[in-house]
């Protein structure tokens, strides 16, 4: 049987026509022009360098020369049968109890963690769209730190219908957050209507590549107990903290209160930074409020890790011969890899955020604007993209209230193709100046300055 | 700055705080019973045995065999270590092009081949859940014929908020989806304001193992397309289909009708069909061009992992492996259901006759002792607590008649299902004993009866526990 069909548009969701997977972004237009055009250091040099992805690649060697090593026994596939079969969404005992000390590992011991309050999904993508599921309604709000990592607008608001009130940092005082900060953007939400059920907060800071000071944790944890709403610490560059004492994780300050009113808070983690495989999507929620648990354990239903890669980290993560000479290894090669950009940035007169944590840094370039905005910012960024070839990611991406800063990733390249990159910025500094200097002997007219 | 501690409990979102997640049915139920005393030959002979769980067993060491012969599919082996950094990296969400390429091979292969599918619509998901967000508003109604898979409620009713629209199906024919039903379903739902979004099923059936036929799917595509409503199918137990009719999916039905084909949307999954749930391997084949690229843009809440799409590309490339993976799990699917329905039916307990799934779909009508919902709940109280075996009673999946029940049979081993039909002839046997005594307080015959089972130890325990302690050796996967 046939029918007439006229084709009108079939209705989808309202979350399917809007825009909030937010991919108009600047920061996956730089992406797009990179894979249209993407630097080889033999097939295409003069490429664009990827310098906007935060992938860590320094130490992968490690967990290679890992799996290389003999095994225990010699059959392949014992408790293949079983793991292929495993779905329980408490995920593998043994894995929750490999993670859970790991993730003390990284914080020195200075804290516990039970490996019953760990909550596997695919990915801390995954885990902070959950987290906020269960913690808001549609058109509620989750208070965030400005910059932020440009992704969680689509994670915390797409889905969830959820809003992100933003918490304004500058750089007067280092972008640390002030209690100031805190209560006026609890106003401004207060005065739209909005009701906040929560803050994130990103520790070590991404884009700041900054780990946030206990003074200041300190400060959240009064500032959300007293507002009695959530707080949730995405932990997800720990292991990255270029030395273990900088990092104080939201759990020790939980532990020295004596897990007083720790029902609120609820930390956020995943493999895909420290570890450097953003591909298995390893990714945990640990928290301290029992219904969370439960209510986030029915809901990774939807987004479950494989059984397979819950087998091979149980494995892994439990060597702690492997794990403490990963940690300590991983922190060193990090450190270097950004004193070499710092200093390579210094040399043409660029500064950068103080950092001590992440796989990128802060770059001031406000001093290349012609106006301090956020147009002119971005046209220096598609300058810096089709010039020098290099995709970084301009500051209005991560809601950065102040023009002109970027931030640039370092780890996810070898350290020639950073070379290529320190050599190509040099020399666009070098042509700036040089016409700069030209023209002030030519004429009265200033340049960018 | 005081501190002031409201004394409040902490709230959490409306979401969080209902019941949408569906682990209050009495389909978990019975999993709780068996969790708290799960069978074993050994260490629990008395303890509740697990058929409730739709679980594929069958075919496992085919799998494990391809694995041994083919260690280079797995990145953690000597010989498929020069994979892994590229694989660990990989986290885009348009998925391994050749674990794309190879999940459309196997998708054309369970349907005999008759059509074929594009890797580029292919798209990992959690299931149907994304889906509706993708399709429906929250309050929007998705009408889906009953009896249906429990967890359909919490998938679409959960997050999404999308209201079930029951479709009903009745024993007297078959449990066939009519137009009439859907009818009287789609005007019911309007009257009452609410605007239906589409129609979701699952082909083959869950719970009734049964398969649609060309009539059917025909009606249905012609009327999703009259009211221009979506059309879903989860197709996940396609390759169960262990006997004629072949199995016909929507694919194929509409390469033969006018078709609005922006309606028309598969779920897939190899957790049926290969029998690997663990992996999280879901995957949505969508005919619209939009709902492929925001299905895309939604997967990053759900990817499968890398290491896992890399050992399954090279699987799932091997066809002749493919080939013969399938032609012997529908063997012993076959041979499975006809052993177990023939055990069942020598004392008497009929299934409803079908061709595909892990289970069958149990009529205990006649042992009720009212013929009600509570009286159906009556009967399965005392299969759990009594009989010690977990299945699953009609009213979970809301069926509109009491007295269905839900029997897995994949998910053990021969020996289990001999000791599962002696249960069930001790059982009748006294219940045969009691009816006589009770003579005038039963109006039918009893005929129930649960034998003993027996517990491969293999076999995975209940997805609800944790797995058993298992020596840790090198994964070689």
């Amino acid at each position: 049987m046939t029918i007439e069909i006229e084709r009108p548009s079939v209705g989808l969701s309202k979350v399917a026509v809007s825009e909030t997977h937010c991919e108009k972004s600047p920061y996956f237009a730089g992406w797009r022009a990179y894979d249209e055009n993407p630097y080889d250091e033999l097939c295409n040099p003069s490429g664009v360098i990827q310098m906007g992805l935060a992938e860590n690649q320094v130490s992968l060697d490690l967990v290679e020369k890992y799996l290389q090593k003999p095994a225990d026994n010699g059959s392949t596939t014992v408790g293949f049968r079983e793991n292929a079969l495993f779905q329980d969404y408490h995920g593998l005992q043994a894995f929750r109890k490999a993670m859970a000390s790991f993730m003390e590992q990284i914080r020195g011991g200075r804290a516990k963690f039970d490996p019953d309050r760990v909550v596997i999904t695919a990915g801390a993508t995954a885990a902070n769209e959950l987290l906020t599921f269960i913690l808001a309604d549609p058109g509620d709000a989750m208070l965030i730190p400005t910059p932020y990592y440009p992704g969680f607008d689509r994670d915390l608001r797409w889905r969830t219908g959820a809003n992100i009130v933003p918490v304004h940092c500058d750089s007067s005082n280092d972008f640390d957050i002030t209690p100031e900060a805190l209560e006026a953007a609890y106003r401004e939400a207060e005065s739209k209507n909005i009701k906040v059920r929560g803050m994130l907060i990103t520790n070590p800071s991404n884009p700041l590549g900054i780990t946030i000071k206990r003074s200041t944790l300190e400060d959240i944890l009064d500032f959300v107990t007293r507002k009695n709403i959530h707080l949730v610490s995405d932990e997800i560059f720990s292991g990255s903290a270029f030395s273990s004492e900088d990092f104080v994780s939201v759990a020790e300050i939980v532990e020295a209160r004596n897990y007083e009113d720790s029902e609120r808070v609820h930390i956020v983690y995943s493999l895909s930074k420290d570890l450097g495989l953003p591909g298995f999507r390893v990714g945990t929620i640990y928290s301290y409020n029992d219904k969370v648990v439960t209510t986030a354990r029915r809901m990774s239903s939807f987004t479950l890790i494989s059984s397979q890669t819950q087998h091979l980290l149980a494995l892994m993560l439990s060597d702690k011969s492997f794990t403490e000479n990963y940690i300590k290894t991983n922190r060193q090669r990090l450190k270097k890899r950004y004193q070499k950009i710092i200093d390579g940035l210094k040399g043409v007169g660029i500064e950068c955020l103080r950092g001590n944590a992440g796989l990128f840094c802060w770059m001031n370039l406000s001093s290349l604007l012609e106006k301090p905005t956020k147009e002119q910012e971005l046209a220096l960024w598609k300058l810096i993209l089709h010039e020098v070839k290099i995709n970084i990611s301009p500051g209005s991406s991560c809601h950065c209230s102040e023009p002109g800063w970027f931030r640039v990733c370092f780890a996810n390249m070898s350290e020639q193709t950073l070379e290529v990159a320190l050599r190509r910025i040099h020399e666009f500094m070098d042509r700036r100046n040089n016409v700069k200097s030209f023209d002030v002997y030519s004429s009265d007219q200033l340049f960018s300055s | 700055m005081e501190l002031m501690n409201s004394g409040k409990r902490q709230l959490l979102s409306k979401i969080a705080s209902s019941d949408e997640h569906g682990e209050n049915s009495p389909y978990f139920d019975g999993w709780k019973a068996y969790d708290n005393d799960p069978f074993h030959p050994t260490q629990n002979p008395h303890g509740v045995i697990q058929m409730g769980l739709a679980e594929n067993q069958l075919p496992v060491d085919l799998i494990e065999e391809w694995i041994k012969k083919n260690p280079s599919a797995s990145i953690c082996t000597t010989e498929g270590l020069h994979a892994f950094k590229s694989t660990a990296l990989y986290q885009d969400y348009h998925g391994l092009p050749e674990f794309r390429h190879a999940v459309a091979k196997l998708m054309a292969k369970s349907r005999g081949g008759r059509v074929s599918f594009d890797p580029d619509r292919i798209v990992m998901a959690g299931g149907g859940e994304m889906l509706m967000f993708c399709l429906a508003d929250p309050g929007d109604g998705f009408l889906i014929p009953s009896p249906y898979y429990a967890a359909f409620d919490r998938d679409l009713g959960w997050r999404p908020r999308v209201r079930l629209l029951p479709v009903t199906c009745h024993s007297s024919n078959n449990f066939q989806i009519t137009l009439e039903a859907l009818e009287a379903a789609y005007q019911s739902a309007r009257k009452a304001n609410i605007n239906v979004k589409g129609l979701i099923l699952a082909n083959p059936s869950n719970p009734l193992g049964t398969t649609l036929d060309t009539s059917t799917l025909r009606t249905l595509v012609t009327f999703i397309n009259h009211k221009q409503i979506h059309l879903v199918c989860d197709e996940i137990y396609a390759a169960t289909v262990f006997r004629g009719p072949s199995f016909l999916s929507v694919s194929e039905i509409i390469q033969e009708m006018e078709c609005n084909r922006d309606l028309i949307h598969i779920v897939c999954s190899l957790s049926k069909d290969m029998g690997l749930p663990g992996f999280r391997v879901g995957i949505v084949y969508s005919y619209n061009d939009t709902v492929v690229n925001l299905g895309r843009k939604m997967s990053s809440f759900g990817l499968v992992s890398s290491q896992t799409q890399h050992l399954l590309a090279s699987m799932l490339s091997d066809e002749e492996f493919v080939e013969r993976f399938l032609s012997e799990s529908a063997r012993r699917l076959a041979s499975r259901h006809d052993s177990f329905t023939k055990g069942l039916d020598q004392v008497g307990i009929k299934c409803l006759k079908s061709n595909a799934g892990l289970f069958c779909w149990m009529d205990l009508r006649h042992l009720l002792k009212e013929p009600t919902f509570e009286g159906e709940m009556g009967l399965w109280k005392v299969i759990i607590s009594d009989v010690k075996l977990n299945v699953s009673p009609g009213s979970s999946f809301h069926c509109h008649e009491p007295g269905w029940f839900r029997v897995c049979f994949a998910n053990m081993d021969d020996e289990t299902v001999e000791v599962a039909l002696r249960r069930i002839r001790v059982f009748v046997g006294k219940y045969k004993e009691v009816e006589v005594q009770v003579k005038k307080s039963w109006q039918r015959n009893l005929r129930l009866s649960f034998p003993t089972l027996m517990y491969d130890e293999n076999m995975a325990s209940s997805p609800r526990m944790m797995s058993p302690q298992s020596p840790l050796v090198r994964a070689r996967t």
